[in-house]
């Protein structure tokens, strides 16, 4: 257990390569303190699970990461990329290898799911053959459990279905890096718990490293390799699941108890 | 003042990127069925609300020009009304009404429901796709919907006028086109782009930069509407200033 620990040492004692490095990160709106001086790593085919109550930044984190947002101060290197010296184009080729999957969906609901899935595949690899679209997209779907629902809206999908369409449409682009920005809010216990398999079935399948954001403590448990709890924009406590549950510092143990 | 600046800041650098996106990714299948919804979809408003014009103008300019005996006026004075003045306004403020909001709302919920934030970090290019295409739509469309609309006006004209006097239509569009120039033509359709391009602006810059969940929606399908037809007039006056110097 490592109450207050120095991310940086505990890095260096790690021998891999962390496939996203968070150094001192800090991002404000206006006078509000969002993030404040957060230190992370990921490890290829690592899920990290971050915790914390709403308004803790979490989702921030994220948006920073892939670049949705601007942060303020520090250094976020995504597979030895510093996110904020790239130009445009190349942060474009960056999130090509990241896979965001939004609290909300975020599919396109003027496109039914097929679309979904091949609107990334036609504009950013150029693919157009109907045939190979086709594929593509059944074994996308496939994957995630959905593949009858291929010619739907997702105004007919329920939201667990949403979720696998979201999370099947950054698949299609095959990312080495998920993030799950709060994959089982709004879910029943049994689709999340569905959903919470689904993402070390991801993980298994496609080698992939996640960042999940969550406070839903049974997705923390189930799909966490290591969990990180952010308390007033820092990341306060670091370890396994168990490791925090155990953990006697106030803000985490009011946080598993409630 | 500060908020006004940054905010006028922030529309220059969305106008710069249209353009800078327009030249440097040309998306022409989502330009095409833009195209379509601004265009093909709009005909059947556009066209009744011109037609209805061309007759209550008609009715209610006859009785004026009867009474100093230039009734055969009739014609001309329609035709210079509707293309110099009542066909593009009548068109730009009905685009105005029907796809300011509608695209201010389309994309003010595709950004509250991060579709937008979506794309961009799939990589795909939004603005390309959904902002250029749009406003390129807008502003190409909006110069043949005003030839429909004078076109139909100057019918819905026609039609009054024969139920009165029982006139002959090539007697009329003689009349019509005779006292047309083709300055009033040209000056019209150039206008009319113009109206469309500030729908289009304003519309993707609203929607684009909506927040604030559904009501962030609705602010953006108002804001697209009143500050479009705001443009419309402005663009409508100082057009006038500027054809009157080559008349």
């Amino acid at each position: 257990m490592k109450n207050q620990v120095d991310p940086i040492l505990t890095a260096q004692k790690v021998t891999r390569v962390p496939m996203v490095k968070i150094r001192h990160l800090k991002k404000s709106f206006g006078d509000k303190k969002v993030l404040n001086d957060v230190n992370l790593d990921l490890y290829p085919e690592e899920n990290l699970v971050i915790i914390g109550r709403s308004g803790t930044g979490k989702s921030v984190l994220i948006k920073c990461l892939v670049g949705l947002i601007p942060h303020d101060e520090g250094q976020i290197q995504v597979m030895g990329k510093e996110v904020s010296s790239l130009t445009k184009d190349e942060l474009n080729e960056l999130r090509l290898q990241i896979g965001f999957s939004f609290q909300g969906s975020a599919l396109y609901d003027s496109m039914t799911v097929r679309e979904n899935l091949e609107f990334p595949l036609k504009r950013n690899q150029g693919i157009h053959d109907p045939g190979k679209l086709n594929e593509l997209v059944i074994e996308a779907l496939e994957d995630v459990g959905l593949a009858s629902a291929a010619d739907k809206t997702p105004a007919e999908l329920s939201g667990g279905m949403k979720k696998r369409v979201g999370i099947a449409r950054t698949l299609i682009l095959k990312p080495k890096i998920m993030l799950y920005d709060e994959p089982t809010a709004g879910l029943d216990p049994i689709t999340s718990a569905e959903i919470n398999e689904l993402i070390n079935e991801v993980r298994q399948k496609h080698q992939t490293s996640s960042i999940i954001i969550t406070h839903d403590i049974s997705c923390a448990r189930t799909t966490g390799d290591r969990v990180v709890a952010l308390v007033n924009g820092k990341n306060k406590v670091e370890g396994t699941f168990q490791e925090l549950k155990e953990s006697k510092d106030p803000d985490i143990e009011a946080f598993f108890n409630y | 003042m500060k908020k006004q600046l940054t905010e006028l800041a922030s529309i220059t650098r969305f106008v710069g990127s249209t353009i800078y996106h327009f030249f440097s990714s040309f998306e022409a299948r989502e330009l095409i069925r833009q195209c379509y919804t601004v265009g093909y979809r709009s005909f059947f408003l556009i066209g009744f609300t011109a037609f209805v014009a061309g007759v209550v103008f008609t009715k209610q300019s006859r009785p004026s020009l009867a009474s100093f005996g230039a009734e055969s006026w009739l014609p001309s004075l329609v035709s210079q009304a509707v293309i110099r003045s009542l066909g593009p306004l009548i068109t730009g403020l009905i685009c105005a009404g029907k796809l300011g909001s509608n695209i201010g709302a389309e994309l003010g919920s595709m950004r509250v429901s991060e579709q937008i934030d979506a794309m961009e970090v799939s990589g795909t290019r939004p603005f390309s796709y959904l902002v250029v295409t749009r406003v390129l739509a807008t502003t190409l469309m909006l110069p043949l919907l005003v030839v429909y609309a004078d076109i139909i006006a100057l019918l819905g004209s026609f039609t009054m006028v024969n139920m009165i006097n029982n006139s002959s239509i090539t007697l009329f569009f003689n009349e019509a086109i005779a006292s047309i120039t083709y300055l009033d033509v040209f000056s019209s359709i150039i206008k009319s782009a113009f109206f469309g391009l500030a729908i289009g602006v304003v519309a993707c810059y609203a929607g684009y930069h909506s927040h604030g969940g559904t009501a962030g929606v609705g602010k953006a399908a108002n804001t697209s509407v009143v500050v479009s037809m705001i443009f419309i007039f402005v663009i409508d006056l100082v057009s006038l200033q500027f054809i009157n110097l080559f008349r």
